[in-house]
């Protein structure tokens, strides 16, 4: 019935020239443009300001376009690390050194069952307590300084500086803008795909979304970059070779992106590339009050929510797995023993695999649940109580631990780094992909992959290493 | 001359677009009608794309995208 | 120029559904709502995410990074993301405000080019001006770049009369020595132009003034109509519009959805099908324009 009204339609478009679409719209567009001219008075000689004029000759240009790119990048992890040491160190102080034995005291004093005390204090309190001092300081720097970059209007001149990369690898033009979402957040990332038009490409950019480091995950790169990376060079330099090595992570995601996007679009995801439109708008002076104050109060604290859901019942489950007793070890120690051969392959080990099982649901867990697994199982063979080992009270500190407790070397920390980079997208990211695209295949490729990269790449480093090392 | 021609000191005017269908409303929507003013502004470091200035904003096409564009030189 | 409904098109306006429940709400100005506008005590109140009750929908359209995500949170306190580069914003947002005593729901869209979608945040757009049927549809305009703006605004006036546009960053136009002249724009779309720059709350209460003239107003005006200057296809749209009309009384432009079912927009095809169109026309209780 409702398709006889098609069939006149397509009887109808038959008899008509079959450009007339096209006629259609270019009349409009003539109709707008006689509008405008009528009523806007212009003075071209200032259509574009010179300041926006240079700004795109430095910003675009052949050499000083991709020194500006780094500097400006490298600048904003540099800041990041940087300013969130000392705000790090006190959190810790705070909450997880003297907050921590304060509230047990507080337990103790009240007569609560040790369990009780446990669960609660050791699990979910002191879980609680890591990440926030971990994430909040280098959250509340580098969202604010990465929305100025976005409102200064710079994001569509990466694009565009990258596009030609993107293109080759038969990528949609503005999987870079969706690549850049990403760094914030890759649920974000994956639905600011929609501004691609074929769903071949769209595809695509969200598969490889996941390939940019979101918020969860830096603290985890700034961590090692900080303690192993850092530490290797004379102080002096420690700050600026632990952003590098945080912004190497960066350039290897975005190198994994083209590789991966590369593959796709020539394998199961061929076919013709949709139509190009970038614009890049005018230099607008960021709101800087503006800005800072919604991007702690939207962002960062609504991060931190997220984080702080997921990491408490994930310090009851360590707390769990480390008092829970069968024979003569704990059931943590039992998985960590299972895992370590894996994890030795992978140049990582099992207490890190086991992180990773538990922090399935976000990202932002797997340092605390790493180091408070590292404690657990390290006081058995150290001979210490966990209280003992948080007194060391910061990022040196932890290192310590992670070298005495855990056996960590300088190979653990970068294959874990890369690690971060290279694994399944947070429980999250898994729904938003099934929503966009709504294909449980898609979906599995996009959790598979990455996974499956990261078994590669971190055995072939480890095995590499061990081999020439 | 098409638009990928068009020499960087020089402006031109948008003559026709040689171009059908979705990607043509595209470039009538970024503003290149017939008539139009167009200089090419900026070069992406890597060769292409090009950024062109119309009418004060600028707009950045790939290379197969400014063929279908063709363009009369204005006089300096 | 098309005179604004210069070729008077027959179809009534819908009247804005939910409206008619609520209408002793309007007590600032009992029985004539848009004198609501002349009381001069209206006020604005900013409602936040504002769920419940509403007197009115209002849509904010516009091409992409025209600031409507900045007019969505000077209207309703909220602070949905912005950002200086086009397509920021990809899924509708709605909030709410009140102002001269009427509840308004207002929601915020991807911006898009034209009505013609390529890209899925396009046909969010699209799908919520067409069939969201707001009782007023905020063009938000780049006043720097208007003949790009334009052939939006031309496409929303050919679907519907209930248009306010806020010609906005008009701050960015003195800089780059532009004057648009708003009273022209006014006379030639039919429909209020409001100049404004958002981000500095500059022309706010204007714009409310408009929105609540357009809102309350029985008789918006018509649609823009096409008259095609090719004469087959002039033929072939009003034959069809004929079939659209009888097929779906009262959806508000049959000439517009007749056009694009001869370009075969796959859009409007699946509309059709599914009976979507016919939704348009479904509250057209219909009103009689006065005059
Ligand atoms: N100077 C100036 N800048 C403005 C004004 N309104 C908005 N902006 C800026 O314009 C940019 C785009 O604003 P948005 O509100 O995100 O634009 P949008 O239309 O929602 O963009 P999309 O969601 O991408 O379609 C931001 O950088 C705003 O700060 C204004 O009145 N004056
Ligand atoms: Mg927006």
């Amino acid at each position: 019935m409702s398709s006889d009204l098609l069939d006149d339609a397509a009887r109808l478009r038959r008899a008509l020239p079959d450009d007339v679409g096209d006629r259609v719209v270019e009349s409009l567009y003539t109709d707008a443009a006689r509008l405008a001219s009528t009523s806007v008075d212009r003075d071209d000689a200032r259509a574009r300001l010179t300041l926006d004029r240079a700004l795109d000759r430095i910003l675009t240009h052949r050499v000083w376009g991709f020194v500006a790119m780094g500097v400006l990048f490298f600048g904003v992890f540099w800041f990041t690390i940087a300013g969130a040491a000392v705000p790090s160190d006190l959190l810790y102080v705070l909450l997880v050194e003297n907050g921590h034995a304060w509230l047990r005291d507080v337990f103790v004093a009240a007569g609560a069952p040790s369990f009780v005390t446990g669960l609660l204090v050791d699990g979910v309190y002191l879980a609680t307590a890591w990440v926030v001092a971990v994430m909040l300081p280098p959250m509340a720097i580098f969202f604010p300084l990465f929305t100025l970059l976005e409102d200064f209007g710079y994001l569509p001149r990466v694009a565009f500086n990258l596009d030609r990369l993107f293109a080759r690898s038969g990528a949609h033009g503005k999987q870079a803008l969706t690549m850049m979402m990403g760094y914030g957040c890759n649920a974000a990332g994956v639905t600011a795909t929609r501004i691609i038009d074929s769903r071949r490409e769209r595809l695509i950019a969200i598969i490889t979304n996941n390939f940019s480091i979101c918020n969860g995950r830096w603290p985890t790169l700034i961590l090692m970059g900080t303690i192993f990376v850092g530490a290797v060079v004379p102080p002096g330099l420690a700050g600026v070779v632990a952003a590098g090595s945080v912004v190497a992570v960066v350039i290897l995601g975005i190198g994994v992106t083209l590789a991966v996007s590369w593959t796709l679009s020539r394998t199961v995801l061929r076919g013709e590339s949709s139509v190009y439109s970038l614009e890049l708008p005018p230099y607008r002076p960021p709101q800087l009050w503006r800005t800072l104050w919604t991007s702690i109060v939207d962002r960062t604290l609504k991060v931190l929510k997220r984080a702080l859901m997921m990491a408490a019942p994930a310090g009851a489950v360590i707390w769990l797995i480390g008092n829970v007793h069968l024979g003569d070890a704990s059931l943590a120690a039992h998985l960590v023993n299972a895992l370590e051969p894996l994890g030795w392959v992978l140049g990582l080990n099992g207490v890190i695999l086991l992180a990773y099982l538990v922090a399935v649901p976000a990202n932002e867990i797997i340092i605390p649940t790493i180091i408070m697994l590292t404690l657990t199982l390290g006081a058995n063979t150290v001979g210490a109580a966990p209280g003992v080992m948080l007194e060391l009270g910061d990022d040196a500190a932890v290192g310590s631990v992670l070298v005495t407790a855990g056996g960590w070397t300088l190979l653990t920390a970068v294959n874990l780094m890369l690690f971060t980079l290279l694994h399944n997208p947070c429980s999250t990211t898994v729904l938003t992909i099934w929503k966009e695209t709504r294909s449980a295949r898609w979906t599995a490729v996009a959790t598979l992959l990455p996974i499956a990269l990261g078994f590669l790449v971190c055995a072939s480093v480890a095995g590499v290493v061990r081999a020439f090392g | 001359m098409t638009l990928d021609e068009m020499p960087r000191d020089r402006r031109g005017v948008v003559t026709a677009l040689d171009t059908r269908g979705a990607e043509r409303r595209r470039l009538m929507d970024l503003g290149l009608l017939p008539g139009v003013s167009i200089s090419a502004e900026l070069r992406s470091p890597l060769g292409d794309p090009t950024a062109y200035e119309v009418r004060g904003t600028l707009v950045v096409l790939r290379g197969h995208q400014a063929r279908t564009v063709h363009v009369e030189l204005e006089d300096r | 120029m098309r005179g604004p409904g210069g070729g008077t098109e027959d179809l009534p306006t819908p009247r804005p559904g939910p409206s008619q429940d609520t209408h002793d709400s309007h007590d600032a100005a009992p029985g004539c709502a848009s004198c609501a506008l002349s009381t001069g005590g209206a006020r604005l109140a900013r409602l936040g995410l504002a769920p419940g009750r509403h007197d009115h929908v209002v849509a904010l359209a516009g091409n992409p990074n025209t600031g409507k995500s900045t007019v969505f949170n000077a209207l309703t306190g909220l602070r949905q993301h912005v950002g200086n580069w086009s397509g920021k914003t990809v899924a509708r947002a709605e909030g709410g405000f009140t102002y001269g005593g009427a509840r308004y729901r207002l929601v915020d869209l991807p911006g898009t080019y034209s009505l013609l979608s390529t890209s899925a945040d396009e046909d969010v757009a699209r799908d919520a001006l067409l069939f969201g049927q707001p009782d007023v549809v905020v063009v938000v305009v780049d006043a720097t770049r208007l003949e790009r703006n334009l052939p939006l605004v031309l496409q929303i006036r050919q679907i519907t009369g209930r248009v306010v546009v806020a010609l906005n960053l008009v701050d960015e136009a003195r800089r780059h020595g532009l004057t648009v002249d708003a009273r022209h724009l006014t006379r030639e779309l039919g429909v209020p132009v409001v100049p404004m720059a958002a981000r500095r709350n500059e022309g706010i209460p204007d714009l409310l003034a408009a929105i609540a003239q357009v809102a309350g107003t029985e008789d918006a005006p018509a649609p823009l109509r096409l008259v095609h200057k090719d004469p087959a296809l002039e033929e072939a749209v009003t034959e069809l519009a004929g079939r659209v009309a009888g097929r779906f009384p009262g959806v508000p432009n049959a000439r517009w959805v007749a056009l694009r079912l001869l370009e075969g927009d796959p859009g409007i095809e699946a509309a059709v099908r599914d009976g979507t169109l016919g939704e348009l026309a479904t509250p057209a209780t219909p009103v009689e324009r006065a005059g």
